[in-house]
């Protein structure tokens, strides 16, 4: 069988909590990093892989699927978690007095970017899935744990592991794409995150090279990261608290 | 001369005669090779050499190797552009204590990477598939004096930055029949990206195209750079009808043709 790939199957999964802030550089507090659940088997032969799984409840759960919509879906759940956390960044009691006028205005962009990429994937899925009423992944539920909002740097270190997971994932589901139209989407989408990755490490650290950092362009051939979504679900899944599969996608 | 000119130059003497091994000429990339060579790719590319890239020809080969050797160009470009500002000194080395340098060194040493990746992509600089870089005048003829002037040279560095991000995703579609390079290139796209928005935000704008705005202080010349970025219907979705139509565009980056991509970079070849 391909990729067990499950969200949270549990509770709040503390562990993929603590991958995540560890990616987005935050100290760890505790021990035994281990990713519930996590496949390995990237290099697993995809000629068996479905390519024509659609979203929805499989063996209770909501499974992502495959194919163009498998891929969809999985940036929908992306966007989901993005949009749901710029959305507590501005709302925060103290943004006004957290951040200053370019922080702010940054943080608000980013949160409009991310509303509109949410709404965008539920427009374009409800539109285009045969069945979208059992098809379509529902809104998800967020839980961030201890993390404080009133902390810029907890809100910036967070707000930038987003951004890189989100190139990443866009970056490494690219070639999952069939259709030119989809993958241009894909594409009009993965750059702005980008963009947005950069602002974010030049908030963190504007007098150095980490926009474009040697920890995510490697430094011989100038490439970005590209990850599986078996790679990226795992982390992401840290913050998500709604179960849902991914056995379709590598 | 144009890129015209130079792609015919290489295409008359070396594409033509390209009856080697395709796959050999792939070995340095690999598993991109490996993938590459089982993909359909006409090995006669004799259209492309007379009509590809042509500014007054269309259309552009749709093919992973055009892809390639069009993203090469790209990249000699900005290496040698960010080279020859190195050079010169025009980046002051206390701006924004010592920032701009810094950017600028990494910005550098990525296009560098690009470039010889790329080459290494279409196997090597003996390979037919091979383009060599063009000559390249940045002054325009006298117009633009990026290497004394640094306000210059960072708003052809903005062109530059935004103009590769919109060239990648132009070329996506060409390389959806060969996963591993179309993989390679979003990974050079999302870099392209980075760069963009900080050079930008060195400028003082946002990291993000606002409607079809080159933003202040950039020359009218690069408006071409600019032009249809200001779109807000996606898919049918509005990305205006939320937070109007500059958030709705800056959410989303535009393609560019290569047509469209070949008639901004000729400005600088000669």
């Amino acid at each position: 069988m391909k990729n067990e790939v499950k969200i949270h199957e549990v509770d709040p999964s503390l562990n993929n909590r603590r991958s995540f802030l560890k990616l987005s550089g935050l100290t760890l507090v505790g021990a035994g990093l281990v990713l519930a659940g996590c496949s390995d088997n990237d290099n697993d032969d995809d000629g068996n892989m479905q390519d024509n799984t659609l979203p929805g409840i499989k063996n209770g759960v909501f499974d992502l699927g495959s194919g163009d919509f498998g891929v969809l879906t999985y940036a929908y759940a992306l966007e989901q978690l993005e949009a749901d956390f710029y959305t507590k960044v501005v709302n925060a009691s103290n943004f006004n007095a957290t951040f200053n006028d370019i922080e702010r205005q940054v943080l608000t962009d980013l949160y409009h970017h991310e509303v509109i990429h949410r709404d965008f994937f539920k427009a374009a899925l409800t539109g285009a899935l045969p069945d979208p009423g059992s098809q379509l992944l529902p809104s998800l539920a967020f839980n961030y744990g201890s993390m404080n909002f009133n902390s810029r740097t907890e809100v910036l270190a967070t707000a930038k592991a987003l951004e890189d997971t989100g190139v990443a994932a866009y970056n490494g589901a690219g070639k999952l794409i069939k259709s030119p139209d989809y993958l241009l989407l894909a594409g009009k989408i993965v750059s702005v995150e980008a963009r947005h990755a950069s602002a974010i490490r030049s908030l963190i650290n504007p007098n150095s090279s980490d926009f474009a950092g040697d920890d995510v362009i490697n430094t011989s051939t100038g490439l970005d990261v590209a990850k599986d979504p078996s790679k990226i679900l795992p982390i992401a899944g840290g913050f998500i608290t709604t179960k849902f599969t991914a056995k379709y996608l590598p | 001369m144009n890129i015209l000119k130079f792609i015919e130059t290489f295409t008359d003497d070396s594409l033509m005669k390209s009856t080697g091994s395709r796959r050999d000429s792939f070995s340095q990339f690999g598993n991109i090779g490996k993938n590459l060579a089982f993909a359909a790719i006409p090995f006669g590319l004799s259209a492309f050499a007379n009509k590809a890239l042509a500014a007054d020809i269309t259309p552009t080969p749709a093919t992973p190797i055009g892809a390639l050797q069009f993203a090469l160009t790209l990249e000699y470009l900005e290496n040698e552009f960010y080279a020859m500002a190195l050079d010169s000194g025009v980046i002051p080395a206390s701006e924004n204590g010592g920032r701009d340098l810094k950017v600028f060194q990494q910005i550098a040493a990525h296009e560098s990477d690009h470039v010889k990746f790329l080459i290494a992509g279409l196997g090597g600089t003996m390979s037919a598939n091979f383009v060599p870089k063009p000559t390249f005048d940045f002054t325009v003829g006298g117009a633009f004096n990026p290497f004394g002037d640094y306000p210059t040279f960072l708003a052809l560095a903005q062109a530059f930055e935004d103009t590769g991000v919109r060239a990648y995703k132009g070329q996506a579609a060409n390389l959806i029949s060969t996963p591993d390079l179309l993989t390679a290139a979003l990974q050079i796209h999302s870099v392209e990206a980075r760069h963009a928005s900080e050079v930008r935000r060195l400028r003082g704008l946002k990291g993000w195209i606002s409607n079809a705005e080159r933003g202040a202080g950039m020359p009218t010349a690069t408006q071409a750079v600019y032009d249809g970025e200001g779109v807000t219907m996606q898919a049918g979705y509005n990305t205006a009808s939320l937070f109007g139509a500059a958030a709705g565009s800056e959410a989303y980056d535009e393609p560019l043709t290569t047509q469209q991509v070949v008639n901004i970079a000729n400005i600088f070849i000669v």
